[in-house]
């Protein structure tokens, strides 16, 4: 038994059942991420890593295999038990940031608290949401609605949300997928200063140079991990950020 | 489950679609609205209906004189004349358990005093009538016995016909000329107020019978007997022999119709009420109609919020919210646009009954419990309607519900 371990899964299979056949999405998965730190799960459409993705997000049960969390098997738990998992140990962030329409940012934020076990007053809410809006750079934006911002905004919302509960770990879906190169950078300067600041993020990607942002890059194919390697020359999007700045402080020639 | 903040929940998806939850909600207005107006109307009209047979008196039995055809035009109730003042003595003689016996004709015509003259109602009556009718005099004294057996020229006015004649003098004792005879006021009656059919009733003339027969109305024949009994639980054996006793009198031969009509006031009673009855479920199931339109309105609604927040409520369930969570969501949006629009539709319920009233001259009566049913229904509908969707928001499957386009 590893201590240091997280998220622990042993020969994990997913098999959906699609009238008489019978698809195995995910054959076989044993893995293991350490508090603190940063994966990259890559693949192809149809590599499992989704279907992966959505079983360490506790949206879905193994069929057979275990998954331990935290120190504690998660993987026969029921649909309630799961919902108060994901409550408290896991941030989602999307693809298509899922925010709420027609809802503040600020009320985007606070949904994680309306479902949680600790009660807070209206006042602490709004105070520890507009903390958690000013940690992601929105200091200010609070009362915007996600259609008054701009795609990176709103994934900045999007990460936020997913950390208002102090979660264990942060699973990002394809995070930067409907995002411009340049707000992506952006995105992940987060993710890293997150991951800095101890907390351990998972990211399914299908692109290889935003993987590199990750310190570990794990491959899935046909269900199985094909391989899993860290990453030897890390992208520091921070860094990238400050020369970017600091070309366009350059008088053009 | 965390009712308090799932309130807030509802609250606020009700508000992001405002004018949508007006008018879902206005469907319940209308439908509660409806019910407690019309179901108003029908208590008023019950209400009405029952005072007026309560103003006809105790225990009474309503002899009236046949209609007759001549020349095939039937006259109608009274028409023929074939009530005698000797069937009335002789019901007053013969019949058990009469207390009260009051020889009723009408007529209508011009009455004057001094420079003021008035058209009325002249009712010629005995001197049992004021106790049948439970009719007690203002002010004054009714005619007596002695009055009616000397066809004396007396009589009783009502409020109305005093104001109209004597403006704020005193009529006791002045002269009133009714075709040119001269009667002297001796009371006037108690104000009874309009009759359901909005006629006057204060606006009356009573006199003894015989007078009326004699002096103003003419004939021989009665329109009508008024007939009191002192013990309900002979009303019905009384009503036998009544009718026994006129077809004999009347020589009617067995296998023939009476050529009168006797009815209690419990029959009259049970007929009106029963109409009222039937109007008022009627009126309240055509509402209810209404109010169930309302209901499938808030379902549509509702089924159609779920579909279009099916990501919303996957994003819930990423974050935590259990199932229960999202179908008490649900169910208290559909409540609250149902009980909302029950307080708000009894409230124009209540404004509509009072418009009728006023206007269109209908009694209405709300009652408490009328109000309390129609907000329990319009809650239960709120309940009915909105769970089927609710419970089909409760059990998306949140990979499916985030994936949803």
């Amino acid at each position: 038994m590893n201590n240091g371990a997280l998220v622990r899964l042993v020969d994990v299979h997913k098999v959906y059942r699609t009238g008489e056949m019978e698809v195995p999405a995910v054959r076989g998965v044993s893995l293991e991420i350490k508090r603190g730190e940063f994966v990259a799960l890559m693949g192809a459409s149809g590599s499992g890593k989704s279907t992966l993705m959505n079983i360490l997000g506790c949206l879905d049960r193994p069929t057979t295999g275990h998954y331990i969390l935290d120190g504690a098997d998660v993987s026969g738990l029921d649909r309630d038990e799961l919902a108060d998992i994901r409550n408290r140990k896991i941030g989602f962030v999307f693809q298509n940031f899922n925010l709420l329409p027609r809802t503040s940012a600020r009320e985007n934020v606070e949904l994680p608290l309306v479902y949680s076990a600790q009660r807070l007053t209206n006042a602490d809410l709004r105070e520890k949401a507009d903390r958690v809006l000013a940690s992601v750079g929105l200091a200010g934006r609070e009362d915007h609605h996600p259609s008054q911002l701009s795609g990176g905004q709103q994934q900045r919302v999007a990460i936020a949300r997913a950390l208002i509960n102090q979660p264990e770990v942060l699973l990002a879906d394809e995070p930067t997928g409907n995002l411009d190169s340049r707000t992506s950078v952006e995105v992940m300067a987060i993710f890293q200063q997150l991951n800095e600041r101890g907390i351990t993020v998972i990211m399914v990607t299908h692109e290889q140079d935003i993987a590199a942002y990750a310190k570990r890059n794990v491959m899935m194919r046909d269900g199985v991990i094909l391989n899993d390697h860290l990453v030897s020359q890390r992208s520091d999007a921070v860094s990238q950020l400050r020369q970017e700045h600091a070309s366009a402080l350059q008088p053009t020639k | 489950m965390r009712i308090a903040p799932t309130f807030n929940v509802a609250l606020r998806a009700l508000r992001r679609n405002k004018l949508r939850s007006v008018l879902t909600a206005l469907g319940i207005i209308i439908g509660v609205g409806a019910v407690i107006a019309m179901v108003g109307i029908g208590n008023g009209a019950k209400a009405q209906v029952e005072a007026q047979i309560a103003s006809l008196g105790q225990n009474v039995i309503l002899i009236f004189s046949g209609s007759t055809t001549s020349s095939g035009i039937r006259t109608g109730w009274g028409g023929a004349g074939t009530l005698k003042i000797e069937d009335a003595e002789a019901i007053r003689r013969e019949v058990p358990g009469v207390i009260g016996v009051s020889e009723e004709v009408v007529s209508t015509t011009q009455v004057a005093a001094g420079n003021q003259n008035w058209f009325t109602r002249i009712y010629g009556e005995s001197a049992d009538y004021f106790d049948i009718r439970q009719w007690p005099l203002a002010d004054g004294a009714p005619f007596t016995a002695q009055d009616v057996r000397s066809a004396n020229k007396v009589c009783v006015i009502g409020r109305t016909t005093a104001t109209q004649i004597y403006g704020n003098e005193n009529p006791i004792g002045q002269i009133l000329r009714i075709k040119n005879v001269p009667f002297t006021i001796t009371g006037v009656l108690t104000p009874k107020g309009l009759s359901p059919q909005g006629v006057d009733q204060d606006d009356i003339v009573v006199m003894p019978y015989t007078s009326a027969m004699k002096r103003v109305i003419g004939g021989a024949t009665l329109r009508n007997i008024n007939v009191q009994i002192g013990d309900p639980g002979q009303i019905a054996a009384a009503q036998q022999q009544i009718i026994s006793l006129l077809r004999q009198r009347h020589n009617i031969r067995p296998g023939r119709d009476d050529d009168f009509t006797v009815r209690t006031q419990q029959e009259i009673a049970e007929a009106a009420t029963a109409t009222s009855r039937v109007m008022t479920v009627l009126l309240g199931a055509i509402a209810g109609v209404s109010l169930l339109v309302g209901g499938i309105g808030i379902m549509n609604i509702m089924l159609v919020s779920v579909t279009e927040r099916t990501r919303e409520i996957g994003v819930r369930m990423a974050v935590g919210a259990h199932g229960i969570d999202i179908l008490t969501q649900f169910l208290i949006e559909a409540v609250t646009l149902s009980s909302v629009g029950g307080v708000i539709g009894i409230i124009c319920g209540i404004g509509a009954s009072k418009v009728l009233s006023a206007y269109a001259n209908w009694p209405t009566l709300i009652s408490i419990s009328s109000v309390a049913i129609a907000f329990l229904f319009s809650a239960a509908v709120g309940i009915f309607f909105g769970f089927y969707p609710a419970r089909k928001a409760a059990a998306l499957d949140p990979i499916e519900a985030l994936r949803y386009e």
